[in-house]
């Protein structure tokens, strides 16, 4: 794996009233990468991205962001830093053009209108630029978000849950934005509650709930294990072991000799079921029913969720 | 430093200022040449001299630290409590800015406005009063002083209020009687002695007394002990404010 951007360590949070919403974090990100962060509400992955960030003043362990501590060294940690928020906390009677350029500022970089013009045009925001915010739909809000973040040439991206209240035409957009950012090197972080999401745009997913991170895997292993599928025959008669003939398969035996099960790659093109099936009669073997079983990263997800509770 | 931050938080705030000019602007220089005209130039006119001076030009250094005194502590507590309220904050907690470095902005631009209006009514106050400055250096030190240490008044209101009433308590409700009540219209000399000692207790009265020294060398108090006691209430602002920054106080979790 290439060097971490960021990286999180033993990371623990006790809000003032008590309440533990981290209880030992630890997590690498890879510079460039998509990682997307799925979970529940109340998971703490608002909580862990304000602490990389500077909002939330961490209660134990520590959070390295391109090498510098974020809480000793926040400025350089927080000049490479972009964030778009959750909410939509935006300054009502300001225009999208001096809200962008004033998040330019306050990261202490010189004003460069062409570069601000850039990202307004390519959020599709620069018709709307001297548009003050209440006169913007939410999605549009949402984008203007995403420039301020933007506006500081950021090496690091978070977005917190970008896709809330936004339809599918942003949401591609959205997509289409942050592959461009990818492009340029940018790491991305996203949260969100949809598996789909993670799935379809990130390169390693991350499971947290109840302050833990569950899970953190690359896309394409957690794809192969949703990928795995099994076909399930119910015998007419019990089975004492697995004929010789199909010892290829990796067959198992379930229920006392009942049920035959056959793992294989779902995703896999070639037609492994025909044969299987012909190689069963072949061996004489006969069944009552059958029925497929496939996991899915909700599958991973809940099981992961159900395990600790 | 993060001179560009401060500088953007500044003017960003300033900017503010030029959109909402009737109420920051306008409204103050016109309810004080309404002072003028009534107790300057009306009631005024009935009124013996104080010390030698005439009633309306007596009062013209109370009513530019009453303007003075309500503009920056309006000023610093919205400035900071307005991106409280709407969420923005996350913007500044976020930046690579020091506390300090947001203080500066916000204060700075809170003084800023309380001085610009000051020296309009200062401006005004020529139309309606004679108006002398003995002691000028002085003067701008009292003016400036006292819009930094207000605006930072303000600015410790704004990050301790978590509502609008809250907001508006200090300023509606502390302020006004401590101004009116600390000489801005009369000289303590003319009150009961009783009330005279009461009256010491009164910061605003230094505040008043001493800029009124600067313009016609004369006061309630020495003029000295007002400034001392404007850099005292400075110093204890700021011992507060490094508090609730060290600590986080209502801006973080
Ligand atoms: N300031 C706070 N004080 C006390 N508890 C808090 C505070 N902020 C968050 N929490 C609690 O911490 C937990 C994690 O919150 P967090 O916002 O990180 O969740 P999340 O994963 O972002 O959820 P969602 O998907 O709903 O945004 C929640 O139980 C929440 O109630
Ligand atoms: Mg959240």
């Amino acid at each position: 794996m290439p060097k971490s951007i960021i990286s999180v360590e033993r990371l623990t949070k006790t809000y003032a009233n008590g309440f533990e919403a981290l209880k030992g974090v630890d997590l690498e990100i890879a510079e460039g990468e998509i990682l997307a962060l799925l979970g529940p509400n109340g998971a703490g992955k608002t909580t862990l991205i304000s602490i990389i960030c500077g909002i939330v003043t961490p209660s134990g362990g520590r959070v390295l962001a391109g090498g510098h501590d974020v809480v000793r060294d926040f400025r350089e940690t927080r000049a490479l830093i972009g964030l778009v928020p959750q909410e939509l906390t935006t300054d009502q009677f300001e225009t999208v053009w001096n809200t962008v350029s004033f998040s330019r500022g306050l990261h202490g970089k010189k004003p460069n209108p062409a570069y601000i013009e850039q990202v307004l045009r390519d959020l599709s925001l620069w018709d709307k630029k001297d548009f003050m915010l209440r006169q913007l739909s939410g999605g549009m809000k949402r984008r203007v978000l995403i420039a301020k973040a933007l506006s500081h040439e950021p090496r690091v991206l978070f977005l917190d849950e970008p896709t809330a209240g936004v339809d599918v035409n942003l949401r591609k957009d959205m997509w289409q934005v942050v592959g461009r950012l990818r492009e340029s090197g940018v790491t991305i972080i996203l949260t969100t509650h949809y598996i789909e999401e993670a799935e379809e745009i990130a390169d390693r997913v991350g499971v947290i709930d109840g302050g833990r991170l569950l899970l953190v895997e690359d896309k394409v292993t957690l794809m192969k294990k949703l990928g795995a599928k099994q076909l399930i025959l119910e015998l007419s008669e019990p089975l004492g072991a697995i004929p010789e003939a199909l010892s290829g398969y990796g067959l198992r035996l379930e229920n006392e000799g009942q049920a035959l099960v056959y793992d294989y790659d779902g995703h896999d093109q070639t037609d492994r079921i025909g044969p299987f099936l012909q190689a069963l009669s072949a061996a004489g073997i006969s069944f009552k029913d059958l029925s497929t079983r496939q996991n899915s990263l909700e599958d991973i997800f809940v099981s992961l969720i159900g395990e600790r509770a | 430093m993060n001179w560009q931050a401060m500088k953007s938080i500044y003017l960003f705030e300033m900017a503010r200022t030029r959109r909402t000019l009737l109420q920051s602007i306008v409204s103050p220089v016109l309810s004080t040449s309404l002072y003028f005209i009534v107790f300057g130039s009306a009631i005024g006119s009935r009124i013996q001299n104080i010390e030698g001076v005439s009633y309306g030009s007596f009062i013209t250094p109370g009513l530019i630290m009453l303007s003075l005194l309500t503009l920056c502590i309006s000023n610093g507590s919205f400035g900071i409590y307005f991106p409280k309220f709407t969420g923005t904050i996350y913007e500044l907690l976020s930046s690579p800015v020091s506390m300090p470095e947001i203080l500066v902005g916000y204060v700075g631009a809170a003084a800023s406005k309380g001085l610009i209006v000051g020296a309009i009514i200062l401006g005004t106050a020529y139309f309606f009063v004679d108006v002398t400055i003995q002691h000028p250096l002085l003067m701008i030190t009292f003016f400036v002083l006292t819009a930094i240490t207000f605006s930072l008044l303000g600015f410790i209101i704004g990050i301790w209020a978590t509502n609008f009433e809250q907001l508006s308590l200090i300023p509606s409700l502390v302020i006004p009687p401590l101004t009116f009540l600390g000489g801005c219209f009369y000289s303590i000399n003319m009150l009961p002695p009783l009330w005279q000692t009461v009256s010491h207790f009164n910061p605003v009265l230094y505040l008043v007394s001493g800029f009124r020294w600067s313009f016609y060398g004369i006061s309630d108090v020495n003029p000295w002990i007002s400034l001392a006691i404007i850099i005292a209430f400075l110093g204890v602002c700021l011992v507060l404010v490094s508090w609730m920054f060290r600590t986080g106080y209502r801006l973080k979790s």
